[in-house]
């Protein structure tokens, strides 16, 4: 017991202190887990539209094969982007294993399937309502599947944040091609892993307060936004 | 049989979705400028609007446009965007390549046409229901379609926005746009149409004169329907 809460008095002393190293590593961590998820994004939600709007062969299997990605493990998406990275692998001569790219690229993979799959549950909900009054006004397929997308876009916040949430949570992608590496790879999870196994509660649960704290204001921040849309546009 | 030239023909058309036959054999010609589809509940006129409109695809048989218009439809529960009225009317102008001064010009103008030039610029999906199914007649006349469909345009609405939906299709008809509508309000279609496609069980049944079919009605089915509906 005294051990919990001496380790929380020095957790909150790094925190109030703005200590450095604390902060860089929380940096890092957003950096990587927020590009991740702007990328996944910017994939995943046309993705989940024509899944939604689109008619063609292999449509059903795409959803279900997308359905279950959601619970792609972490650590094998690691293993997969190191043998692509690694020096002998397909893209090994880009240099970019044991970089925040990599953790990047690791992440954005992990959570693609998230944004499509709730993308395409939220837009397909939509398309059921305006199918018949965007096909009357003329609209193609591809067209209906922008309107979709522009007219869910406070929905579809839904489907960013568990993408963002799964990607600052996870450690076993980021861990296996970042490599933990003092000041250049390490953000807030792995380094909870490692200090954790070394002993040094306090900055691990500094971080693990931190990276509580900014899951919580994320998801308020979404929150307080849809809440807003929902009374300005219904 | 039917009134004026005919626009629309529809040759032994018929819809059978999963085993259950929905429309049957239906063979007219529509050429009136203002046409109601009456019947029962059920009996399938909102899908013989559908299949006119092209929006449901016919099991057996086909259409044929003499000449061909173009269509609008309003749908009983309007869908509106999730942006401005103005946004929704000039939705429709967009996807038909109209830049935008002209856009803006020409969604406005039928803003004011259907009465709503104050609410251009609010969030169409806060606006009563009437006034969302104005918008929604805004949109397609901004279009200045040929022929208007029309499901049940006042089904969910109270009186007073009932008789402004009714004054707007008036307009439009009087603008030279032919309106086909499904109505379970016999006084609207007296009010507005010319001739009354009767449909029963799927059956187009009776095509008449509307005050024919409101003083002689011919079918069985449709003498029945009349007693039952008026009051």
């Amino acid at each position: 017991m005294g051990e919990i809460t001496t380790s929380l008095v020095l957790a909150g002393e790094l925190v109030a202190t703005g200590d450095a190293r604390l902060a860089s590593i929380v940096t890092l961590s957003l950096q990587v887990s927020l590009t991740a998820t702007l990328l996944a994004c910017l994939i995943g939600m046309p993705l989940g539209a024509l899944l939604a709007v689109g008619r063609f062969p292999g449509r059903h299997t795409l959803i279900v094969l997308f359905n279950g990605l959601m619970g792609l493990p972490p650590v094998v998406v690691g293993l997969l982007v190191y043998l692509l990275l690694s020096r002998a692998g397909p893209l090994g001569q880009f240099g970019l294993l044991f970089t925040p790219a990599a953790m990047i690229i690791a992440q954005t993979i992990l959570i693609v399937p998230i944004v499509a799959a709730l993308a395409r549950q939220v837009i397909e909900d939509a398309w059921r309502e305006y199918r018949e009054q965007l096909r009357s006004l003329g609209a193609s397929r591809l067209r209906a599947a922008m309107t979709l997308l522009w007219d869910g876009r406070f929905s579809l916040t839904t489907a960013g944040l568990a993408g963002f949430g799964r990607a600052i949570a996870e450690v076993g992608a980021v861990m296996i091609v970042g490599g933990n590496i003092d000041g250049v790879t390490r953000v807030m999870t792995t380094t909870i892993a490692l200090e954790t196994s070394k002993g040094d509660l306090p900055l691990a649960l500094a971080l693990g307060l931190i990276l509580i704290a900014v899951v919580l204001a994320v998801n308020t921040a979404a929150f307080m936004l849809r809440q807003w849309a929902e009374k300005r546009w219904g | 049989m039917g009134i004026g030239m005919a626009w629309l023909v529809l040759d032994r058309l018929g819809l059978t979705e999963n085993g259950v036959c929905i429309i049957n054999d239906v063979s007219l010609k529509v050429g009136a400028g203002r046409t109601a589809i009456l019947g029962p509940n059920g009996a399938g006129k909102s899908t013989l609007l559908r299949l006119m409109h092209g929006l449901l695809r016919p099991s057996a048989g086909a259409q044929h446009w003499p000449a061909p218009l173009t269509q609008g439809m309003v749908f009983q529960r309007p869908v509106m965007l999730r942006t401005t009225a103005l946004a929704n009317v000039e939705y429709g102008l967009k996807l038909r390549g109209i830049k935008t001064p002209e856009r803006r010009q020409r969604a406005m103008a039928a803003l004011e046409r259907v009465g709503l030039p104050a609410i251009a610029e609010r969030p169409a999906r806060r606006l009563s229901g009437g006034e969302q199914q104005r918008v929604a007649l805004a949109r397609a006349w901004a279009l200045e379609p040929q022929v208007l469909f029309l499901d049940e345009p006042t089904a969910s609405l109270d009186p007073a926005s009932s008789r402004e939906v009714e004054r707007i299709i008036r307009e439009i008809a009087a603008s030279g746009t032919r309106i086909v509508m499904t109505t379970h309000n016999l006084g609207q279609a007296r009010r507005i149409a010319e001739e009354v496609l009767f449909i029963d069980s799927g059956r187009v049944v009776e095509q008449s004169p509307v005050e024919e079919f409101f003083t002689r009605p011919r079918h069985v089915a449709a003498q029945r329907f009349l007693e039952e509906e008026t009051p």
